[in-house]
């Protein structure tokens, strides 16, 4: 078993960069409206759907049906804040937290609506897995951890260097002094939806990726997604990012001694350990 | 058609005992329970395990399904004592599908997938299937009316009002002297304790249960029953879950009208329904039907 140690890192790895696309989204939602907000596991769904139509039925290369996948979960993402979660803000995070959940369980049932239940596959080549030292890469899986990355640096950039950026951080940072300065909350808010969203769309498809999709994939996820951002530290984003890896790792490790059905619930556990020792999260600035 | 109607009685029976329990979780004392159908399923699971494969009396399996998921209940309250709400929500959507993946995976003990069948009954086999709904609908209710009564004093004695304290602001409930976390774990271990029963009934009523029938979806219903009948009120618990069997079952009926779809359109819609009643009444009631009436609610409206 431990001879599997470094195969079961680099599995981890790669598991951890798509995980923590998703976790990004989620993470900065909260950081934004400081609500968790369930209809992250839809929004991926959403978006690996958008990405398998435009992949399958318009024949459009992966990485371009990845980004239909973040516009369209994107949009999703505001349009559905605005219809039914912006209003029920003032009720305060519970409530939003509680429609948010239902609002999960009808978006999944439109995708269901729409496709079935059926499994679906992307319209991907078939390569042959890289294999050396003895041990063994799919290049899918690389090329989906590029994608990733890709995805986390522009967000990083433009957080960093645009004055949009800026201001979305402002408003995380300090509500109340970023509107003293005149930063419009509600623009905020749409924007943290439509990127927050987006990502969870990109991060859907990309988990779709290396399997099939069909309406649970964004819930099959949730759990580990939510871990990530937990233990990481709600509402920050590095957090989100090194969550991902520890969950991802967590989670393969894992093998070594529990039957591969109880993968999730690493996760769960990884909550609770964070939870009780440091309950603002490995790289939370403050507790909520 | 009135064994349909019965066997409706006797699913909303169940759906008004959990409401009550996640009542008093949420509705007293404040906490968020989205993992409730956690400790339904470790109740189902409890008493059809010891009546099935220990041949334990019905009633004592019922009785240890109380004590189990009330014991369950006071582990996860100390364990997610320090947490906020939206951790807490978190944390006990991950412990439903823990649960979950432990009835589902766990064959030696709860038959995986397969679940376990041939749950004993009362009376069944001996009365006719009729019969023995109206029997079960009738053990159902009578134990719908004793929780309630029971909650409905528990909330109106100092105990309750200690527990509407924590919920409005634990700190003032600590300063004022009260143990906030001794009492949010006797809350969390009584309304654990009855979504417990609920399960034990739940499995012997149906003699058969499986992973499948602990999806996260029952959560949204009883959280449903209890925004629409109206938190922290017991009566506004037991008539929500009234109101929202009656709404899921309606739904079956659309099923004619919708006959142009496939059965999977069909779910889709009816389950799609469900998310958007939940949301609906947020806007439209969000205090629900009989809302509870507290002092501090009618100083604000004057």
């Amino acid at each position: 078993m431990i001879g599997e140690i470094p195969q079961l890192l680099i599995n981890g790895l790669l598991a951890g960069a798509l995980l923590a696309v998703p976790a990004i989204g989620f993470t900065a939602i909260y950081a934004v409206l400081r609500f968790p907000n369930f209809a992250v596991a839809s929004h991926a769904t959403f978006g690996a759907y958008a990405g398998y139509v435009a992949n399958v039925w318009f024949g459009l290369p992966a990485w371009v049906a990845l980004i239909a996948a973040f516009v369209v979960a994107g949009v999703a993402g505001v349009v559905t804040d605005e219809a039914v979660l912006r209003r029920l803000r003032p009720a305060g995070p519970l409530t939003v937290a509680i429609a948010s959940v239902a609002l999960t369980i009808v978006l999944e049932n439109v995708v269901r609506f729409a496709f079935g239940n059926d499994l679906r596959g992307y319209d991907l080549p078939v390569l042959r897995d890289w294999r050396g030292y003895g041990l063994r890469v799919g290049p899918q899986q690389v090329y989906n951890a590029m994608a990733a990355a890709a995805a986390m640096a522009a967000l990083f950039l433009f957080l960093a260097f645009t004055r949009t950026g800026k201001m979305m951080r402002a408003v995380a940072d300090n509500p109340t002094l970023a509107s003293l300065k005149g930063i419009d909350a509600v623009t905020v808010a749409r924007l943290a939806n439509f990127a927050g969203m987006g990502l969870a769309g990109f991060g859907g498809m990309l988990i779709g990726l290396d399997t099939s999709i069909d309406p649970l994939t964004g819930f099959r996820v949730m759990l580990s997604v939510f871990a990530a951002a937990v233990v990481g530290g709600l509402g920050s984003i590095p957090g989100a990012v090194v969550g991902a890896f520890v969950v991802g790792v967590g989670e393969e490790l894992s093998l070594i001694v529990l039957d591969p059905s109880y993968r999730t619930a690493v996760g769960f556990v990884a909550i609770l350990v964070v939870l009780s020792l440091r309950p603002r999260g490995l790289l939370g600035e403050r507790e909520y | 058609m009135e064994n349909y109607l019965v066997a409706m009685a006797v699913f909303a029976g169940f759906y008004a005992l959990m409401a009550l329990g996640l009542n008093v979780i949420f509705g007293l004392a404040g906490m968020v329970n989205l993992g409730l159908v956690g400790f339904f399923a470790i109740g189902a699971y409890a008493s059809a395990l010891l009546t099935v494969k220990l041949h334990w009396p019905m009633l004592a399996g019922w009785g240890a399904a109380l004590v189990l998921s009330a014991a369950c209940g006071a582990v996860v309250a100390v364990v997610t004592a320090r947490l906020k709400g939206d951790y807490l929500a978190i944390v006990t959507l991950g412990f439903a599908e823990v649960i979950r993946l432990i009835a589902s995976n766990e064959m030696w003990l709860t038959g995986g997938t397969t679940g376990i069948s041939a749950i004993p009954g009362p009376w069944r086999g001996i009365a006719s299937p009729s019969e023995f709904n109206l029997i079960y609908a009738a053990v159902v209710w009578s134990l719908v009316c004793v929780v309630g009564l029971l909650l409905g004093r528990l909330s109106a004695s100092p105990f309750g009002r200690v527990l509407r304290a924590i919920r409005e602001d634990d700190m003032v409930a600590a300063v004022a002297g009260k143990p906030v976390l001794a009492f949010k774990v006797q809350a969390f271990a009584v309304g654990a304790g009855v979504l417990g029963l609920a399960g034990a009934l739940y499995g012997h009523y149906n003699a058969y249960i499986a992973p499948d029938g602990f999806e996260p979806l029952i959560t949204i219903y009883v959280v449903l029953a209890l925004t629409v009948g109206g938190t922290g009120s017991m009566r506004g618990a037991i008539l929500g879950a009234v109101l929202v069997v009656f709404l899921t079952e309606g739904t079956r009926f659309l099923s004619g009208a919708l006959a142009v779809l496939s059965p999977v359109q069909i779910a889709a819609v009816r389950e799609g329904l469900i998310g958007g009643a939940l949301i609906l009444v947020l806007y439209v009631s969000p205090q629900g039907i009989l809302a509870e009436t507290t002092r501090i609610q009618s100083l604000e409206t004057t």
